[in-house]
């Protein structure tokens, strides 16, 4: 018996070892470093400060993450605008039109998003394609110079996100039993009525699941920014990934970081309480 | 009635060609003759040819199938045994365990890169090949173990009874039931972690030195110079890859899917 305990410890050690040591110690390590103190020559001293989260404070960096919150929730609420539909859409289709459509999907829900944004950057470029089209069609007179624009990076990230939004919701309208619906038209209730109180929320965990997975990666997408917004538009992600690089100001990036670390995991904790799941619904 | 049922078609169309729009823009414009997106001249291959001479181009794309290689196949040892270990153990620790180890694909990408950054530097670790394999491991992990566990849920415990009365070693059975039983998650977890690595830009520009590139590093620096159809050509490449892992997987899926029939 004790040879068996052995046996089974042994198969979960490397997976026990491996996130202690580059998942939790890591981490720890990115708390401990956001109390630290930047050297004369860029490096980092172990003194204690508490100048780090002060900074943060600062208006221009409380401007960036509100800006960047701000930009997280129109971006997850035209998400939503327009997955939600599509999922919902989607479940009501025959077996085979559902397969067609699930894999018509795959290839955008699978494409690199950087090579995806980099797509959507030809698209909006002044003179671009959208611009030739919307010229053409005669709804615009000159090209509309979207590009390195506030709505170019939140189109840009809509693009980027809204699979994730299909899916999930498409997940949860699937599994859901239509005949609910019925026996509630049955029951007098009107069409709207029976979406309400049935259908809407049937599917409420798979598109929490979407918000979670829109609104959480919206944070920290620098390349959205950058490739769409041309630096105009700077975002927490932005921040953090210039103080890394050119600032090189590990501490402050790192207090940057566990703030950021710290608003996600409240919103993840939110949305388990309100929707009681343990679990993502539909992420995989 | 009829009238209803247009309407959703439309709209998820629609959507749909909004999605694929400007990924065709970019395959499509990768075999324009002209360097001008704006303007198509013809079809022309010179665009391939010239990356397929930028020695350091073809040196991106071998880091990038070898990272996603490496760290795949260490992701998966882990994840596969760690799965099925963490199903039969009940440890009080497991639990906390299991959320952390997700943790990595939970957390935005840019934080991960930061805590690596830091960390690898703290440890002296000589940033390259190394790190990268080491931080793109932690975000393979959660893919392979979370398939292999659902897939681990659905088998029939009895299987592995039988084979241990028969007198099967813990290890033989694990070898001769376990393992095949749940070789279509561990292959789709593989290749769905294959993916993302092959994808990966935020982390990667974080944790490699200024010699070691992959494939979207590459990508990122110079389309951050504005459109060229190299870049086309470049993204093409990328996306032919990520497509062929995509067919690997629904090749796998039907498998299986047909092999319940049985």
């Amino acid at each position: 018996m004790k040879k068996k305990k052995l046996g089974l410890w042994l198969t979960v050690m490397p997976l026990y070892l491996f996130t202690l040591v580059f998942v939790v110690g890591p981490l720890i390590y990115m708390f401990v470093l956001s109390f630290c103190t930047r050297g004369d020559h860029y490096e980092t001293v172990m003194t204690f400060t508490l100048d780090n989260y002060k900074k943060v404070a600062e208006p221009v960096y409380r401007n960036t993450f509100m800006e960047s919150i701000k930009l997280a929730f129109t971006t997850t609420i035209i998400t939503i605008l327009l997955g939600y539909p599509f999922g919902y859409f989607m479940a009501k289709l025959s077996s085979s039109k559902k397969k067609i459509m699930m894999a018509l999907i795959m290839v955008p829900f699978w494409t690199s998003s950087l090579v995806r944004m980099y797509g959507w950057s030809i698209l909006l470029q002044s003179n671009g394609i959208l611009d030739k089209i919307l010229m053409g069609i005669g709804i615009t007179q000159k090209p509309l110079k979207l590009l390195y624009t506030y709505p170019a990076v939140v189109s840009g990230m809509v693009y980027a996100l809204l699979p994730f939004m299909m899916l999930a919701v498409y997940s949860s309208a699937e599994k859901m039993d239509w005949l609910l619906v019925e026996a509630a038209r049955d029951l007098g209730a009107s069409a709207w009525k029976a979406f309400w109180t049935v259908t809407w929320k049937m599917t409420l965990p798979g598109m929490m699941t979407g918000v979670v997975l829109t609104f959480v990666p919206s944070m920290g997408l620098f390349f959205v920014a950058d490739i769409l917004g041309g630096n105009k538009v700077p975002l927490v992600g932005n921040v953090i990934q210039e103080q890394l690089t050119k600032g090189r100001n590990w501490p402050f990036a790192a207090a940057l970081s566990v703030i950021l670390m710290i608003m996600t995991s409240l919103f993840i904790a939110i949305y388990r309480k309100v929707t009681g799941a343990k679990e993502l619904e539909g992420l995989m | 009635m009829k009238k209803h049922t247009k309407l959703p078609s439309i709209y998820l169309a629609l959507l749909l060609i909004l999605m694929y729009l400007p990924i065709i823009i970019v395959v499509v414009y990768s075999f324009n003759e002209n360097k001008l997106t704006a303007i198509w001249s013809g079809f022309s291959l010179k665009w391939y040819e010239k990356l397929f001479q930028d020695k350091s181009l073809m040196e991106a794309l071998k880091n990038s199938l070898m990272l996603g290689l490496f760290s795949c196949l260490n992701a998966s040892v882990i994840g596969i045994i760690g799965a099925v270990g963490m199903a039969r153990v009940d440890y009080k620790t497991k639990g906390v365990v299991e959320y952390l180890s997700m943790l990595p694909i939970m957390i935005p990408e840019i934080i991960l890169g930061m805590v690596f950054l830091a960390f690898f530097s703290m440890l002296h670790l000589p940033f390259g090949m190394t790190t990268l394999v080491i931080a793109h491991t932690t975000f393979c992990i959660p893919y392979i173990y979370m398939m292999v566990k659902a897939r681990l849920v659905g088998m029939d415990p009895s299987l592995l009874e039988a084979a241990r009365d028969l007198g099967a070693s813990e290890v033989r059975a694990f070898f001769d039931v376990t393992l095949p039983l749940i070789m279509p998650a561990v292959a789709s977890g593989a290749l769905l972690a294959f993916a993302m690595s092959f994808d990966d830009v935020v982390i990667s520009v974080l944790v490699t030195n200024a010699k070691i590139n992959t494939l979207p590093i590459k990508v990122f620096s110079r389309i951050k110079f504005g459109v060229s159809p190299e870049i086309n050509a470049l993204s093409t490449i990328m996306l032919s890859v990520t497509l062929m892992v995509i067919l690997a997987i629904v090749g796998i899926n039907k498998k299986t899917e047909g092999g319940k029939h049985l």
